[in-house]
């Protein structure tokens, strides 16, 4: 530790070096970027990680397929029912189970509904960053509807884990498909609120614009997924590549972008907002009747072998990698989060930038640090 | 030429802000416009959802009979090792042995409230309940014991 933060502050080239975090509200978590200044020119910048480590890999080994899944809960805190529907995902397909068509759609709605209320923190996060704090309390108003619904629904705010392997935890409160349509309607009217407030804004549109350029050929070599990448213009939606749960059911456009620069990255985010309530609006009037769960046994053993499966979070791309050697716990598990590999592209999009810069980079990423973690 | 594009972007940006200050404006002057409660304010009327998971409680009815039978089954599904289940052996009536439960210790520090242990109790005997103010003084108190002194098991219950 002492090796990583008290280092020279000049360097011998006249480069100035300075920490930002691991306590620092900028950086949305515990992340530390040590930063290499030529006046206020970044230089270079490494994220240091570690901070927030809990081992959850590790932990899950002990834990039996029924138990490990509560614990990605904590990972990406804001998309825990994607998180958790990755790993219930992987375990039925490892026990090549079938969901029935009622747990597939409820699935998906929460899976909607959670990436909208998780764009609506980044929406008001960004605003913060880049030093407008009203957007803050519109964004967190309507995520307040969401939340009221999965609180009604699946018992907790935020980590949730309602999904179960064999489909979800209780059938949809009676409330649930009136309260959502409600909310719905409530949150389009918003959009437009939010446009005039921050989109067209001549403050955001500078500081942003042309700022933090990300090359489609980079994004690719860097694992970059999720919105970050798609502003670069690749294509990597997993909801459309390979659809799981109920996606192979809906119509619904993958936003591309072309600009690869914050202001990209943003509208990407905007745009896939509206897609989500589009999703969310052909799937809520037409869930099927019938079982909300599939039998399985009281102890669920997997057979040997390697199962994977990727799902779309928020910020791209989640891997459940589940090594099972037969036994009613897994032998190993791997998550490939999206946050860490779009992590590793910050350093190429903030250098020859400014200080300021940084910020706003590191705010459109979308970096959530404990899904970095784990 | 330049002067135009100088004072069209001063007017486009001058625009830009008013139509944001457009948004916060009407919000200052329509007042029942806004959500937002004070917590310790509103308790009177503050009530949580039905599925709202605060705690585990082990609910008693009139004749402090509680539906346990002590199968461990919560123990097992706790992924945190929250609970505790402390068996007897109870001579009954007819002069069988049976298993009963002596305590149900349940640590709500340790509790991530995840419902997994009442998805597993195949009897009903605990629910989630709704109270989620749960800070004391004294860590101590966050360990409980939820079946009540001198409870029972509920007849027909096995």
């Amino acid at each position: 530790m002492r090796g990583l933060i008290e280092d020279d502050y000049v360097t011998d080239e006249g480069e100035f070096v300075i920490n930002i975090g691991p306590q620092h509200p900028s950086t949305h978590g515990v992340l530390h970027l040590k930063v290499w200044l030529d006046g206020e020119t970044v230089k270079k910048v490494q994220p240091h990680l570690g901070f927030i480590h809990r081992s959850i890999e590790k932990m899950s080994e002990s834990l039996s397929y029924r138990n490990f899944i509560f614990a990605t809960s904590r990972m990406d805190y804001l998309a825990a029912h994607i998180n958790n529907e990755a790993c219930a995902l992987t375990v039925e397909k490892g026990l090549q189970l079938e969901v029935p068509d009622r747990a597939k759609y409820i699935r998906t709605i929460l899976a909607e509904l959670t990436r909208l209320q998780s764009h609506l923190l980044w929406w008001g996060c960004t605003g913060l960053d880049l030093g407008a704090v009203t957007p803050f309390f519109y964004a967190f108003r309507e995520r307040e509807y969401i939340m009221e619904i999965m609180e009604e629904t699946c018992g907790a705010r935020l980590t949730q884990n309602f999904m179960v392997p064999g489909g979800v935890m209780y059938d949809i409160h009676p409330n649930f498909q009136k309260r959502t349509k409600e909310v719905l309607i409530q949150i389009k009217s918003k959009f437009q609120e939010y446009d005039n407030i921050m989109t067209g804004n001549v403050i955001f549109e500078n500081r942003t614009k042309g700022v933090g350029f990300l090359s489609k050929e980079d994004a690719i070599s860097y694992g970059v997924t999720g919105p970050t990448a798609r502003a670069s213009g690749v294509s990597c939606d997993i909801r459309k590549l390979i659809p799981y749960s109920a996606y192979d059911q809906v119509q619904f456009d993958e936003i591309l972008g072309t600009g690869g620069d914050c202001y990209a990255r943003y509208m990407i985010r905007m745009h896939e907002m509206k897609q989500s309530v589009s999703i969310i609006e052909q799937l809520i009037d037409n869930i099927p009747e019938g079982e909300f769960q599939a039998k399985t046994k009281n102890v669920i053993k997997l057979p040997k072998g390697e199962f994977y499966q990727r799902v779309e979070t928020p910020r791209g791309e989640l891997g459940v990698f589940i090594v099972s050697d037969g036994a009613a716990s897994p032998y190993r598990i791997k998550y490939r989060s999206p946050g860490f590999s779009n992590l590793s592209a910050l350093p190429l999009m903030a250098k020859g930038g400014k200080i300021g810069d940084l910020v706003a980079i590191m705010s459109t990423i979308d970096l959530v640090i404990p899904d970095i973690d784990r | 030429m330049f002067l135009k594009e100088y004072f069209g972007t001063i007017y486009k940006s001058i625009k830009s802000l008013l139509v944001g200050m457009k948004v916060t404006g009407y919000y200052f002057t329509h007042l029942d416009e806004i959500k937002t409660e004070e917590y310790p304010d509103n308790r009177a009327t503050l009530k949580m959802f039905d599925r709202f998971r605060g705690e585990v409680v082990m609910p008693h009815d009139d004749n402090n009979e509680h539906r346990c039978t002590g199968c461990q089954a919560c123990e097992i599904a706790c992924p945190n090792g929250t609970i505790k289940i402390i068996t007897k052996q109870e001579i009954l009536e007819d002069g069988k042995k049976k298993k009963r439960i002596d305590a149900f210790v349940y640590h709500l520090d340790l509790c991530t409230m995840c419902n997994l242990c009442v998805v597993a109790c195949p009897s009903d005997a605990i629910v989630m309940a709704q109270n989620f103010e749960h800070s004391v003084y004294d860590k101590k108190q966050l360990k409980k014991i939820l079946n009540q002194p001198d409870s029972k098991l509920m007849q027909g219950v096995e």
